[in-house]
């Protein structure tokens, strides 16, 4: 089974309310120093044989169209991620 | 039976949607006929006009909208709004529109982080628009506001050229309830047919279930004027 991984975080210019949740908890549990948090999406898309140009291609044109919004994330990375465990 | 009373507008219901059925009724007492209109069918039954309601279709799963916006029946939306249909988003369904990209801009999460439900006034921004014409320019406004991810982003580019087309159609007064850029509150397209916002007029269309308006309890009906638009719009057309 190969497996592709795409992944997709807020903008640096949009404000993530998310981030800035967990960066606020994070010093009251005793994580110190992390001075900011910013927090995306993690896609693992399977599929049966093995990951081939073809099939990254494809994951690449959904990760556009559908995993994310151009307006608000980035799609910052599409890689063959078949051989890592799960 | 008038021109008005033979309006049919179609009211979208997506699994999750919450509001079509208060949206069918605000249809109905302005009166128009209400269609009920099913996502999974490519079909938007000949209505003259569309509204995509509130609520959390999907869950919000992905982003709020996002797996709505690739419904069958949003096919046709799209191609019908840019055909000149009027198409009305509330809430999820202003969402909706964003993701496929008929308005745009995008929602994220509130900036203060948590749901907010309140009476809201808003400023008629443009009252040119099919859903806006029943307003002065520039009146106030106060409808139920209520949401998650109600934070209106966009580009500075997108902003400038939003302000100076005129296409934001309605801003936040008083207070701006969710960190949404230059207090935008809804937003249309470049011909008008098509206006999105976060809060809900379907909710303040009869008085005794409306937003207190400092006389009557319930008695504000400002929501109303949304719908006496669009028939309006559908008359002289």
């Amino acid at each position: 089974m190969g497996r592709v991984v795409v992944d997709v975080m807020p903008k640096p210019e949009i404000l993530d309310p998310q981030g800035k949740a967990v960066a606020g908890a994070l010093p009251r549990l005793g994580f110190d120093g992390f001075v900011s948090v910013r927090q995306g999406k993690r896609f693992e898309l399977e599929v049966e044989g093995e990951v081939t140009p073809e099939v990254l291609e494809k994951a690449r044109k959904a990760a556009e169209v559908m995993l994310s919004n151009p307006i608000i994330e980035d799609v910052v990375s599409v890689k063959d991620a078949s051989g890592e465990v799960a | 039976m008038s021109a008005i009373s033979q309006a049919r507008i179609g009211v979208i219901t997506f699994p999750g949607t919450l509001d079509d059925r208060d949206a069918a009724r605000a249809v109905r007492l302005a009166g128009a006929e209400a269609v009920s209109l099913w996502h999974g069918e490519a079909d938007l039954k000949n209505v003259d006009a569309v509204v995509l309601p509130g609520g959390f279709s999907y869950g919000d799963y992905l982003r709020a909208g996002a797996i709505s916006r690739f419904a069958p029946v949003m096919e046709k939306v799209v191609d019908a709004a840019n055909g000149g249909l009027p198409v009305l988003g509330i809430c999820n369904g202003f969402q909706v529109l964003t993701e496929a990209h008929l308005l745009p801009g995008s929602m994220i999460k509130n900036d203060h982080r948590s749901f907010i439900c309140r009476e809201q006034t808003l400023v008629v921004e443009n009252n040119r628009t099919a859903w806006t014409n029943a307003y002065a320019q520039g009146q106030e406004i106060v409808i139920p506001l209520k949401n998650q991810d109600g934070q209106y982003v966009c580009d500075d580019k997108t902003l400038d050229m939003l302000e100076a087309e005129g296409r934001v159609a309605f801003r936040y007064q008083g207070w701006n309830p969710n960190g949404s850029r230059r207090n935008i509150a809804g937003v249309t397209n470049e011909r008008g047919n098509v206006v999105g916002l976060m809060p809900h007029p379907e909710h303040a269309v009869e008085a005794g279930f409306g937003v207190d308006n400092g006389t009557d309890v319930r008695g504000g009906v400002d929501g109303l004027g949304f719908f006496a638009s669009v028939l309006a719009t559908l008359v002289n057309a």
